[in-house]
């Protein structure tokens, strides 16, 4: 029984789902909807190395770690951006977030 | 055998742990969870033979990422039960959502692994008399030597940016000014007076 490309693609189909649904479950959370976030970043990145591994070719692994520099950042630009907006109301929740009228 | 076992045993615990991820009533539990997943994707990405993707996983995610997140649940001071009032609306639409979406993405792995889908030539084929670590440095160090100087640019950008919007200047702090004590010297600090007696001084 030998695990080919499609068990990996499989894993991380369920993995990006979850991720995709936990936004919705946690529709007024912004801490767990970043979380989420990672989770789909992380079914990204599981996709894009089992690619990488089964048919020989290094620059998925490459671009894996480029997509893990831009999720370090984004959690690190959205929790400061969580901090102030606490900071100044109160609250994290969603549906409060309508100052800006868009 | 036992790489499948493996497989098996490190993709259970991702799904599961990402699903208790999501929905976890408490969100310092959520940020647990989320490290068991990464813990468990890093060893499944050792067992295609990624290491160094595995390493970046459990170093930049678990050690960072998940860090901060677990200081800003902790710090912030929120009621979370409150934040958990409208999860059974959204369950519905969000369930059948995420089941259009995983057939969808499934439909596109089965039509994959059934025809031979004709690949465009490699990029970097992998050899496999170079370790994986070596082969990823002489990677990146030449062909992908500016996207990579763009990636520590980001991280640069995010740095400042989570300062600069986190810092704030408080009042009526008193702080040490080191320059200020440096330049103080001894004659304009002291002073010679001749005070008559019974009067005192003035300071």
């Amino acid at each position: 029984m030998t695990i080919g490309l499609v068990h990996y693609l499989v894993v991380a189909a369920i993995l990006f789902t979850m991720g995709v649904l936990g936004i919705f479950l946690n529709r007024k959370n912004l801490i767990v909807i970043l979380m989420a976030i990672e989770l789909i970043l992380l079914a990204v990145n599981i996709n894009l190395v089992a690619f990488s591994a089964f048919l020989h070719d290094l620059v998925g692994q490459v671009f894996a770690m480029f997509v893990l520099t831009v999720a370090a950042g984004e959690a690190a630009i959205g929790l400061a951006i969580l901090v102030i907006y606490f900071r100044g109301r109160g609250t994290i929740a969603v549906d409060d977030v309508n100052r800006m009228k868009g | 055998m036992i790489q499948a076992l493996a497989f098996y045993l490190f993709a259970f615990v991702v799904v599961l742990s990402g699903a208790l991820t999501i929905a976890s009533r408490n969100p310092v539990h959520s940020v647990m969870w989320l490290i068991l997943a990464f813990f468990n994707a890093a060893g499944l990405m050792i067992l295609v033979g990624a290491e160094f993707i595995a390493m970046l996983l459990v170093i930049v995610y678990v050690g960072a990422v998940a860090v901060l997140f677990l200081f800003v649940v902790m710090m912030l001071d929120i009621d979370f039960t409150e934040l958990r009032a409208g999860v059974a609306r959204y369950f519905g639409i969000g369930l059948a959502l995420a089941v259009a979406l995983a057939a969808e993405v499934m439909i596109a792995i089965g039509a994959w692994s059934t025809g031979p889908i004709q690949l465009a030539r490699r990029a970097a084929p992998i050899d496999d008399t170079v370790p994986n670590i070596q082969a990823i440095g002489n990677l990146l160090y030449t062909r992908y030597l500016f996207v990579f100087e763009g990636a520590g640019l980001v991280l640069l950008v995010a740095m400042i940016g989570a300062i600069v919007l986190t810092h704030r200047q408080r009042g009526g702090v008193k702080a040490q000014n080191i320059s200020r004590q440096n330049a103080r010297r001894p004659q304009d600090a002291t002073r010679n007076t001749s005070p008559v007696v019974g009067q005192g001084v003035e300071l």
